[in-house]
């Protein structure tokens, strides 16, 4: 039966040293793998006879302004349907050159995640075959998920919020 | 117009049109935009634009508080928005660590397959009207209705119900709201039955859906599929088998699948899911109705900080009043850590990735939508096919603009 530690040890033996940060939150296996390795590490636990994460369940990016040249996450959950276990990698990039491989060749389902996640961070995808905007208009000039943009719009001058303690 | 004509060099045969199907086209039941590009009445190519209903859920939850985010989450599926509160409350939950009793669960259960059928009752019912027969979706519509009014005795409203709190619910369910039940398990099945005597075997709507855009499991899963679409393909995932949430465990149910994923499969697991749910609805309400004396009244959680106290003891009770506050002013902070959870929504796995840093509101939120990964293999499944079965495609993965955009 597959578990979180046959997952770690085949992981920690194909890539030695490479792999860091591994937690189980709530029971989740979770690890971090260095932006360039992302494909490879996709690639091996799609492949693995064992290990077979098969499905993409989820793909998502996360903003961390505070930790210098790797402000942005983007998040792998996987599953492996057969043995039912579930896991979640990462990857850091630097926000001024937040290049990551895209999954779109092993996982179709990988395009609309990743429109997604550039669409709102800016992570650029290398490899995606349609790199566009998604949910937002093309027009737009920023990627509205980073944490320099507030959730209110600084831009409209037309609501008057004074009375709500926004000002 | 000339120039969304293509002309080729050659023969006037070799003309294609350029057809704007949708955003606001009737038959897209949403807004939603596919150019589908045609030769005669069949589809060369499909290029889908989403994004139109797009409402910022992600971005606005990082400022909200943790009960705050419910009310978006009725707007992702508004077909069955109960299911989605039920599995944010429960997201919640796994990140703070509560215990929830056995009757809160049932109670959910029931709320949860409820909406199940509601949505697939709609989802199917609208098959039905993309296919010619209108009759059924105007004859089920009553018997939603009556879930609707279900909902209206537990928490007030229909559509959006923002259903449950964090914890359980807000009030127990009245002697109405089972009533209501009651009748509902009792009427429902004859009329359930009466709507498949008119599609199942119906000459007309299996000659227009059989083989109509189907999907072979292995490329279903790697586009991502769940729910009844990737069932229907022939592969039995369920949340609620997988990953019992919810005490799913203690119920006896079957996982009903297809084998081509076509439309005509499609319809017929959401029909068999809608058997089982009233099962499960069954079972449940004979569970609930076994708690006796104060076991019978207990339909929240103990979890002061997290719960909203009742009204009367605000006023009257000290502890109540300071809770009241800090959670309604949103002072409460939740642990940090990351937390993903899912359930089996009426599309598939809906699934909450919450990531908290130990401050008040969540550091990123991210909801994974079934229908925004799912939509990719509609420009594959339409390739092809004529422009009336793109239309009953379309229908049959039951796809909900607000789940797509969030």
């Amino acid at each position: 039966m597959l578990n979180n530690e046959i997952i770690k040890q085949k992981l920690t033996e194909k890539f030695p040293d490479q792999l860091t940060d591994w937690c189980e939150p709530y029971g989740m296996l979770t690890f971090t793998a260095p932006a360039p390795l992302n494909l490879k590490v996709l690639q091996f636990l799609y492949d693995d006879a064992e290990l077979r994460f098969q499905f993409l369940t989820d793909l998502q990016a996360v903003h961390y302004p505070d930790s210098k040249g790797a402000e942005l996450a983007v998040v792998y959950h996987l599953h492996n349907l057969v043995d039912n276990v579930r896991i979640r990698f990462k990857v850091f990039v630097d926000i001024e050159k937040p290049d990551v491989y895209s999954a779109t060749a092993l996982y179709r389902s990988a395009n609309h995640m990743e429109r997604e996640t550039f669409d709102f961070y800016g992570v650029n995808f290398v490899g995606h075959p349609n790199l566009i905007r998604i949910l937002n208009v093309e027009e737009m000039d920023y990627f509205p998920m980073r944490k320099q943009y507030p959730v209110e719009d600084q831009s409209r001058i037309d609501k008057d919020d004074e009375m709500f303690g926004r000002g | 117009m000339s120039e969304h004509i293509l002309l080729p060099e050659g023969s006037i045969e070799k003309q294609t049109t350029t057809l704007n199907l949708g955003p606001t086209h009737p038959a897209t039941h949403g807004v939603f935009q596919n150019v589908l590009e045609l030769d005669g009445e069949r589809i060369l190519k499909s290029t889908s634009t989403i994004g139109y209903i797009h409402r910022a859920f992600e971005k606005i939850a990082e400022r909200r508080p943790l009960y705050q985010i419910t009310p978006l989450t009725d707007r992702l599926n508004y077909c069955s928005s109960p299911i989605n509160n039920m599995g944010w409350h429960i997201t919640c939950e796994k990140l703070l660590g509560l215990q929830i009793p056995k009757r809160v669960d049932y109670l959910r259960v029931i709320i949860m397959e409820l909406s199940r059928i509601s949505d697939h009752l709609i989802c199917n019912s609208i098959v039905g009207v993309d296919s010619g027969a209108y009759t059924g979706f105007l004859y089920v519509m009553q018997y939603r209705e009556l879930i609707y009014e279900i909902y209206e005795e537990i928490c007030g409203s229909r559509l959006t119900t923002t259903i449950g709190r964090i914890g359980g619910f807000e009030r127990n369910f009245t002697p109405a709201a089972f009533q209501n039940l009651a009748k509902f398990l009792k009427e429902y099945p004859g009329v359930l039955k009466e709507f498949e005597n008119l599609f199942t075997r119906n000459r007309i709507f299996m000659d227009r859906t059989i083989g109509c855009g189907p999907i072979a499991a292995d490329r279903a899963l790697n586009y991502g599929f769940t729910g009844p679409n990737l069932r229907a393909a022939g592969v039995d995932y369920d949340v609620r088998i997988h990953t019992p949430y919810s005490s799913y465990e203690d119920f006896d149910f079957t996982i009903p699948v297809g084998t081509t994923g076509d439309c005509y499969d499609r319809f017929l697991v959401r029909n068999e899911e809608m058997w089982q749910s009233l099962s499960i609805i069954q079972q449940a309400y004979q569970k609930v109705q076994e708690f006796k004396g104060a076991d019978a009244e207990v339909f929240h959680a103990d979890a002061p900080a997290y719960y909203l106290p009742a009204k009367k003891d605000v006023y009257t009770k000290m502890e109540a009043l300071i809770y009241h506050f800090k959670i309604v002013m949103g002072e409460t902070e939740m642990p940090a850590g990351e937390v993903y959870s899912s359930i089996e929504a009426a599309n598939g796995e809906l699934g909450f990735y919450l990531v908290s840093d130990g401050g008040r509101t969540p550091y990123r939120l991210h909801f994974r939508r079934p229908c925004f990964i799912y939509y990719q293999a509609f420009e594959e499944l339409v390739k092809g096919g004529m422009l009336s079965d793109a239309i009953i495609t379309m229908s049959s993965l039951n796809l909900i603009a607000g789940e797509m955009d969030a």
